[in-house]
């Protein structure tokens, strides 16, 4: 249900990671963007920058981590350029992040309703006592979690993991957020819980019309959930488009790698598509296109400079020899 | 069916329960009573694997999945029930054959980072077993280090390093060397590819099908990932609280599963052919083992349960020639 | 901010970053030594300290070196032979700097010699009980709570009095009121390493069970030990000057550092200040100096 109106607008971020040796691009230059309402699912497999994407777009990286470059626009205004007293304002009221261990988001020693509340008084300080109350409630029981009244005096340790990720959410959907960004939320969870995850975060983001950055390495969780689908490799997006486009006809050889890895689109008992070699670390990326090493098609060309972003309406990708099979 | 079974495992059972220390020891010769905290980890296992099969376990986490792995590698002793190693009882076994099935039943772990020894350079690692059980000379002991790491596709030069020098996917390979030294016929792989990625997965994968057709190894196959099952399993068992609820050959289980669980977990499995799909998922939280539901473990979360589900429990039975499962639904002669 | 589009190209691959902040950040990662680098200069000052009384004026312990009528000389002060007092000299007439010298030797050698034998006991009755369980881990640890139920000096008080006076009673006197520590530390951390796979994989190879515990196990437990034991090198020693200073540790012909302070006590309040400061100044630097270094060397270890 999304409407044409850009929320989030990502152009060249590139955060970078100081050490003894150097400042390593962890984002190397990053261009995406998020309509209202829309779902978009950030993949890519560890390394790749994914979650220190999610991180720069609101301001959560400390030293020795930086971001050098880029703008992140959200409605028009450049969170970049915001002071850290401005992103506080917006990170739970407007921007709300969901974290992979739900015990980030949650303070083990502080009651789930007291977490609740202060979520609420911290960007509403009028709200009374009563309505910030029946506002946590309704988040409770919105995410499925029974007798919700009850289980305000709750702490943390008191629900199974699958139900502190729902409170996690709970309380990013508490002030009607435009956009979440979710950080591997179902990663460590068990399939049926995930899928009754998956469930609530798409019903809520129907309802309420809220973007959603879905980060993960799940290729399936994203071609069910998503819209549309950002591919990362060592930093950099490689492809973009709608999860239709990018997941039935890739243009970039590692989706098309990722997806023929997968056990589930192989036949069974015969030996696994590989990927040769391994992804490379912050240090050891190459100079021009960084998955050249482990491409079956790569060219000269590809080992002098990175491949720009090619535009084809939609969808984008970085490649000098894409694949061209076409959609069915 | 014996002559050929590697392993036979007869209503096997464990329970966890945590001694009770001096301050419950001393309320309870007050008089006062406990409560029981018994972890009911594995609760009644028939299964049998015959030489050469590939049986994948799949579970989600309180199954007892991997207890029931720990059990099968001799890592944990059952508190009921038999494990059978060739033919004879493992808990029988002394001296010579002890040490036969021990390094026969060999087991990869999940975490590829806490099952190598962070001090050991990775020659020590795989060379140890080798020295201890006197297995080969100790002039050809860095032959065979060279030898086994080729065979996981690693190349020699990685004999000096240790195991955070090295990647992920690159520790599991030495998980999987360390095991083929000690040449055991029977492999439990508990989770081996759940902590690595997807390409790095497809690798591991092919390596576990490599080595199994290469020596004719046995595999127990624990999983979540059902895609990951599928792919390398002869038959498939379903784990749910403890019991083994449906099991059958790998194409039955996905084209014709039985269970509501295996239903159930079917659905939710994520499936990149699949675009914007409506979740209607199961209810209910997992049940922890420390208190199973009565009867049908899975009756409250059952789509289908029927008043009989909440008193009895079902048993496996044979539904279709190599497939059972237990379910009241297939009952259909009233009992 | 520095220009996105270049990027500096180095011998090793990979596209670096110049920005400016980098150098800022950077000095406040250099300011972290290594754990080589603590435990160097730890082994310099220890070596120091060991080797210095050859370098003594004079032999304090030589009665015949001694000359009583240069008791209770000022810092500075000329002796009968023409050499000089730096730091004054004791009612007996001791050279203060050289008394201090030996006794520094003496306070380091009971300080190591009783951290050195407390983590090889504590650390194998710790591993013992972390891998044994059961009974023997209830012996143990009851036995280390008793222990460090009592105060530390009343124990060595006490020991000592029956023991006597002497340089090997005091180091026992130490041990034996020290190993609880090390005991429940290893212990903590034997535990938790045992649960890890690594020893699951040892167990499933046969390996029998001294072996995992001694060359799969140990190894890994020893870090927070020998952090511990590193700090423990100057308790150990300000124990010992404490017990001195009583009177109950070491005997009046080898003073340490804590006898020294005490014989110049009476002293004090008569103006000879140099037969107590002095002593009392070398004691805290040498404390001193052991803890920074123990304290650079434990933040080093702890890198997460």
């Amino acid at each position: 249900m999304s409407q044409d109106k850009t929320l989030l607008d990502v152009r060249g971020l590139r955060t970078a990671f100081h050490t003894e040796a150097g400042a390593w691009p962890a984002v190397d230059g990053v261009d995406f963007t998020v309509r209202r309402g829309e779902i978009v699912g950030l993949v890519g497999e560890s390394g790749s920058g994914k979650s220190v994407t999610g991180f720069s777009l609101i301001g959560l990286i400390d030293p020795p981590g930086e971001v050098v470059a880029g703008e992140v626009i959200f409605d028009g205004v450049d969170l970049c350029k915001q002071t850290e007293e401005q992103l506080r304002k917006l990170r739970g009221d407007r921007i709300a992040m969901i974290f992979q261990d739900p015990l980030m988001t949650l303070n083990p020693v502080l009651k789930v309703g007291e977490q609740m509340r202060e979520a609420i008084f911290t960007h509403y300080p009028k709200t009374t006592r009563k309505q910030a109350d029946a506002r946590c409630v309704e988040a409770l029981e919105m995410v499925g979690i029974p007798s919700a009244a009850t289980r305000l005096d709750n702490y943390p340790h008191e629900f199974s993991g699958g139900m502190r990720q729902r409170v996690a959410i709970a309380i990013a959907m508490l002030n009607q957020p435009e956009l979440i960004i979710a950080d591997e939320p179902t990663t460590a969870l068990d399939v049926t819980i995930q899928g009754q995850i998956l469930y609530q975060m798409q019903k809520l983001c129907r309802a309420h019309d809220t973007a959603l950055i879905w980060i993960t390495h799940d290729l399936g969780v994203v071609a069910e959930l998503a819209d549309r689908v950002a591919v990362m490799y060592a930093g950099r997006i490689v492809e973009t488009g709608t999860v239709d486009e990018v997941l039935s006809a890739p243009r970039h050889p590692y989706t098309r790698g990722l997806l023929d890895s997968m056990p589930s689109t192989a036949e069974p008992g015969q030996r696994l598509h590989q990927i040769d070699g391994m992804a490379p670390t912050l240090a050891g990326r190459e100079i021009g296109c960084a998955f050249r090493p482990r491409c079956p098609n790569a060219i000269a060309r590809c080992a002098e400079v990175p491949p720009e972003n090619t535009v084809e309406g939609e969808r984008s990708y970085r490649c000098y020899v894409p694949l061209v099979q076409e959609l069915v | 069916m014996s002559d050929t079974a590697v392993i036979e495992l007869r209503d096997l059972r464990k329970r966890f329960e945590p001694r009770p220390d001096l301050a419950q020891r001393i309320l309870t010769m007050a008089g006062k009573t406990m409560p029981k905290r018994t972890v009911h980890a594995v609760n009644g296992v028939d299964l049998t694997l015959a030489r050469g099969e590939v049986v994948g376990l799949v579970g989600e986490s309180g199954c007892g999945k991997s207890t029931l792995g720990r059990m099968v590698a001799g890592l944990i002793r059952p508190t009921e029930g038999t494990v059978t190693y060739k033919g004879r009882d493992a808990a029988t076994l002394t001296g010579r054959d002890k040490l036969d099935y021990t390094l026969g039943v060999q087991m990869i772990f999940q975490d590829p980072q806490a099952s190598l020894n962070p001090r050991q350079r990775l020659h020590k690692i795989l060379g140890e077993s080798l020295r201890v059980h006197k297995l080969a000379a100790a002039k050809d002991v860095p032959a065979r280090v060279d030898q086994a790491l080729s065979e996981v596709g690693l190349s020699a030069e990685y004999r000096d390093r240790f195991p955070h020098q090295i990647s992920g996917g690159q520790r599991q390979r030495i998980g999987i060397a360390r095991a083929l030294m000690v040449q055991p016929s029977f492999l439990v792989c508990d989770e081996p590819v759940a902590a690595l990625d997807v390409s790095i997965q497809a690798q591991v994968i092919n390596l576990f099908m490599d080595l199994r057709d290469r020596h004719g190894f046995t595999y127990l196959f624990i999983s979540h990932d059902l895609g990951v099952v599928r792919h390398i399993s002869d038959r498939v068992a379903i784990m749910y609280l403890g019991r083994i609820v449906e099991i059958a050959p790998a194409r039955e289980i996905f084209a014709r599963a039985n269970h509501p669980y295996t239903q159930a977990l079917l659905t939710e499995m994520p499936n990149v052919a699949q675009r914007g799909r409506n979740f209607t998922p199961i209810k209910g939280e997992i049940p922890s083992p420390l208190n199973p539901p009565s009867g049908c473990t899975f009756h409250p979360r059952c789509p289908h349960a029927m008043p009989r589900c909440k008193v009895e429990a079902p048993k496996l039975e044979d539904i279709a020639p190599g497939h059972r499962s237990a379910c009241f639904l297939n009952d259909t002669s009233a009992a | 901010m520095a220009d996105p589009n270049q990027t500096k190209r180095v011998p090793t691959r990979g596209p670096m970053l110049e920005t400016p902040r980098r150098n800022a950040i950077l000095k406040k990662l250099n300011a972290r030594p290594t754990v080589r680098g603590s435990a160097i200069a730890l082994a310099v000052l220890m070596l120091f300290v060991l080797i210095a009384p050859y370098f003594a004026p004079q032999n304090p312990y030589d009665l015949m070196a001694l000359n009583i009528m240069d008791g209770r000389l000022a810092p500075g002060a000329e002796s009968m032979e023409g050499g000089r007092y730096w730091l004054g000299t004791d009612s007996q007439g001791r050279d203060m700097l050289s008394a201090i010298l030996y006794g520094l030797r003496i306070s380091l050698l009971v300080g190591l010699s009783a951290v050195v034998l407390s983590t090889l006991i504590g650390s194998f009755l710790g591993l013992l009980a972390a891998f044994k369980g059961g009974w023997i881990d209830t012996a143990i640890m009851r036995l280390v709570d008793f222990i460090l139920g009592f105060p530390t000096i009343l124990v060595a008080l006490v020991l000592l009095a029956v023991m006597g006076r002497g340089v090997d009673k005091v180091v026992i006197a130490l041990v034996v009121v020290q190993w609880a520590h090390y005991a429940r530390i290893m212990r903590g951390r034997a535990l938790q390493e045992r649960r890890k796979e690594y020893i699951e994989a040892a167990q499933n190879l046969g390996f029998p069970a001294w072996r995992i515990m001694l060359f799969h196990l140990m190894p890994n437990c020893l870090s927070p030990v020998m952090v511990f034991a590193t700090i423990q090198i100057a308790t150990a020693i300000v124990l010992e000057a404490t017990l001195s200073f009583l009177g109950v540790g070491v005997p009046v012909t080898e003073p340490s550092l804590g006898l020294l302070i005490a014989s110049g006590f009476e002293y004090l309040l008569s103006g000879d200040y140099w037969i107590s400061m002095f002593p009392g100044i070398a004691l805290l630097l040498l404390i001193l100096s052991i803890n920074i270094i123990g304290d650079r060397m434990r933040a080093s270890l702890d890198p997460r």
